[in-house]
């Protein structure tokens, strides 16, 4: 197994460990509004104080989206935004942040980009790993290889449904970290944290020593700190994406940028 | 259902044999996490099932009293004399209750549903019918039932919402994407994802993860069985040529399912050519798609080059979506089915013909295997028999025979 990747998401992890602090990962749809504007949003998500970018890749059929995310799907779509042109950007989002970025998308993109394509493309672009929502450990293998001859992180998905032996399995697949989904459904914001998410924080540290994150439904820094009380880090999607829907047009960058430390509650 | 089980039996020694939930290469299980494990125990409530012989005994009376099997054979004649070659047989699923042979397979995932301890069904639907079957199946097992549809199919297809609020059903209109069934199928996916404990739902074609796609067709199966003693009883042998309309491909694969080992038993599955081939004006997957993964499944998928799937079209609701079952990709790619596709206007043609000389107004869905008919049987000696599954009656689509004036 190659170590040459910068390993920036196991960094940043043993960084915020060191200072006895939890992270704040968040997500955005590359290309929302367009993908200029990404590439802005990147900088700004970073000055806010994001510990790790989840960027979506957006898709034709969002299955696993609540509204919110849909939305900016269908707007980054709009705006032309396709895998290989959040690539082609890359390499210079890369250089303006320092902070972790990992994709996030549908499998049917990555499969018509090619497997072997997508790791080595995204080892030399500077990402740090990938998300795939509906890859199940099952159907992995090529892409986890592939990954991982490149030293990206593979990150899975432990749900409320997972029983121990998928957990099991699943986080030995996973490296970088383990996303937990707080709740059953589709991705967007809710006012009450469910109270399923202790009892999957503990049952998924069974099987693994690395860091948890904890996202569906975190959308307000009480949330937030709930979940890092309980895990590593918080993941917010949807909330953020809203706030870029409702207020970069308005605030600018700044708008934005306050929205990521009102989250962080700074 | 046949006792034989087809996960240990392939039909025929070089076919894809189901293993690993792939027919071949393709199928799988491309979901969630959230839904792995639901399918995971609805792969097994379902192999339980099957082998249940109280469970058998109640689909089959169901089947029977409920939903009006067997369905008859019919010999098409003045449309044989018509056409001047071969024999046209019609099975006639139209004339099972609801209008479609949707009810099959929804009376099966119903009861099973049951037996899971499930309240409430959710269903995608294009054309209607299949959300019409699951309403209706909701109504008699005292499930709460919702059915999503695609905003332009509740328009062109409004007698079958009637229908579904009428049994009871709540229908939600879709208007993400392109408005049509593929969009259904996203939203019903959302709902499972969220309702899970008390929902199961009931996927209405040999489509999705696996255990679906042979979930479905083990309970269309009834179709070809029929077929089979009832063109034997009829004519002494098994047809030449079966042909049968393909969406997802539930009833093409249920009325070919058990001729596969028949290797003088020709089949040809027709999809929506709509108004051209252009990406966008179709639904020939097997024409223009190529190989990805839409909905939980392998398969067939007509897509862009970075794979987002493109927006279909076709005058059949129940046709009209982007990828085609996993098990018709394996027959497929082995040589043993051809696929073919009619355009919107053959399939338009092939209604009125069959209307005017056989006293039967089809489903514009069906009536794509009726335009493949028109084209075949002329070429074929008088004493050549093809059976045409006549999938669903055409009730639903007055309006659209009426504003394409062949009324």
């Amino acid at each position: 197994m190659s170590v040459t990747a910068t390993n920036r998401i196991e960094g940043r992890f043993r960084a915020l460990r060191q200072r006895g602090a939890k992270g704040l990962v968040v997500y955005l749809t590359a290309g929302d509004p367009s993908l200029d504007d990404t590439g802005k949003l990147l900088v700004t998500l970073e000055r806010g104080g994001a510990d790790l970018i989840e960027l979506g890749v957006p898709f034709s059929d969002p299955l696993a989206d609540g509204p919110v995310i849909q939305r900016a799907s269908e707007r980054a779509l709009r705006s032309g935004t396709t895998l290989r042109k959040i690539f082609e950007r890359l390499p210079q989002w890369r250089q303006a942040v320092e902070v972790p970025l990992i994709l996030f998308t549908y499998y049917n993109p990555v499969l018509q980009y090619g497997i072997e394509r997508f790791a080595q493309d995204a080892s030399t672009v500077g990402l740090d790993g990938a998300l795939v929502v509906d890859l199940t450990p099952e159907e992995a293998d090529g892409y986890v290889a592939a990954m991982r001859s490149r030293g990206l992180d593979t990150i899975f998905l432990a749900s409320p449904t997972s029983p121990d032996d998928r957990l099991e399995r699943l986080a030995d697949l996973s490296t970088g970290f383990v996303y937990l989904i707080s709740r059953l459904g589709v991705t967007g914001e809710r006012q009450e944290l469910a109270a399923t998410v202790a009892a999957l924080v503990s049952r998924v540290r069974r099987w693994t020593p690395l860091p948890l994150a904890v996202g569906f439904g975190v959308s307000n820094p009480a949330q937030v700190r709930q979940v890092q009380s309980l895990a590593d880090a918080a993941v917010v999607g949807s909330a953020l994406v809203r706030a870029i829907e409702d207020r970069y047009a308005t605030e600018g960058v700044q708008g934005v940028e306050r929205f990521v430390r009102w989250l962080r509650g700074d | 259902m046949s006792n034989a089980d087809p996960l240990t039996r392939s039909p025929a020694s070089d076919l894809p044999a189901l293993a690993g939930g792939r027919f071949g290469e393709f199928g799988g299980r491309f979901v969630p996490e959230t839904l792995v494990h639901p399918v995971e125990e609805l792969e097994r409530a379902f192999e339980a099932a099957r082998h249940d012989e109280g469970f058998r005994d109640e689909l089959n009376r169901l089947l029977a009293d409920f939903a009006g099997r067997p369905t008859p054979l019919f010999h098409a004649r003045r449309l044989s004399e018509h056409l001047g070659g071969a024999q046209v047989f019609l099975k006639r699923e139209d004339l099972l209750h609801t209008g479609a042979h949707k009810i099959n397979n929804c009376l099966g995932q119903g009861l099973l549903a049951l037996r899971m301890g499930k309240t409430r069904l959710i269903a995608e639907t294009g054309a209607g019918q299949h959300g019409v079957a699951t309403a209706t199946v909701a109504a008699l097992l005292g499930l709460e039932c919702c059915i999503y549809m695609g905003e332009e199919d509740m328009a062109r297809q409004a007698p079958n919402v009637f229908r579904m609020r009428l049994l009871g059903a709540q229908v939600v209109g879709v208007a993400s994407g392109s408005r049509t069934l593929k969009d259904a199928i996203n939203e019903a996916m959302r709902d499972w994802v969220t309702n899970v404990a008390s929902t199961h739902y009931l996927l209405g074609s040999v489509l999705g993860p696996h255990p679906y796609p042979l979930m479905v067709r083990e309970f269309h199966r009834v179709i070809g069985q029929e077929t089979r003693r009832q063109v034997l009883a009829a004519t002494g042998r098994l047809p030449d040529l079966l042909v049968a309309c393909v969406g997802g491909g539930s009833n093409a694969i249920g009325l070919f399912y058990d001729f596969l080992a028949d290797r003088n038993v020709g089949m040809v599955g027709v999809e929506a050519g709509g108004r051209s081939l252009r990406l966008g004006d179709h639904a020939a997957r097997f024409a223009a798609g190529s190989p990805g993964v839409l909905h939980g499944a392998y398969t067939y998928v007509l897509q862009t080059e970075d794979g987002l799937i493109a927006s279909t079209h076709s005058v059949s609701a129940g046709l009209d979506y982007p990828a085609v079952g996993p098990e018709h990709a394996a027959l497929y790619r082995a040589g043993r089915v051809l696929y073919t596709h009619a355009t919107d206007e053959e399939a338009l043609e092939a209604a009125r013909l069959l209307a005017r000389l056989e006293g039967i107004i089809s489903a514009l869905e069906s009536a794509h295997a009726i335009a493949e008919v028109m084209k075949r049987a002329p070429k074929m000696p008088p004493e050549a028999i093809i059976v045409a599954n006549l999938s669903g009656r055409g009730d639903k689509d007055l309006a659209i025979f009426q504003a394409a004036g062949i009324l």
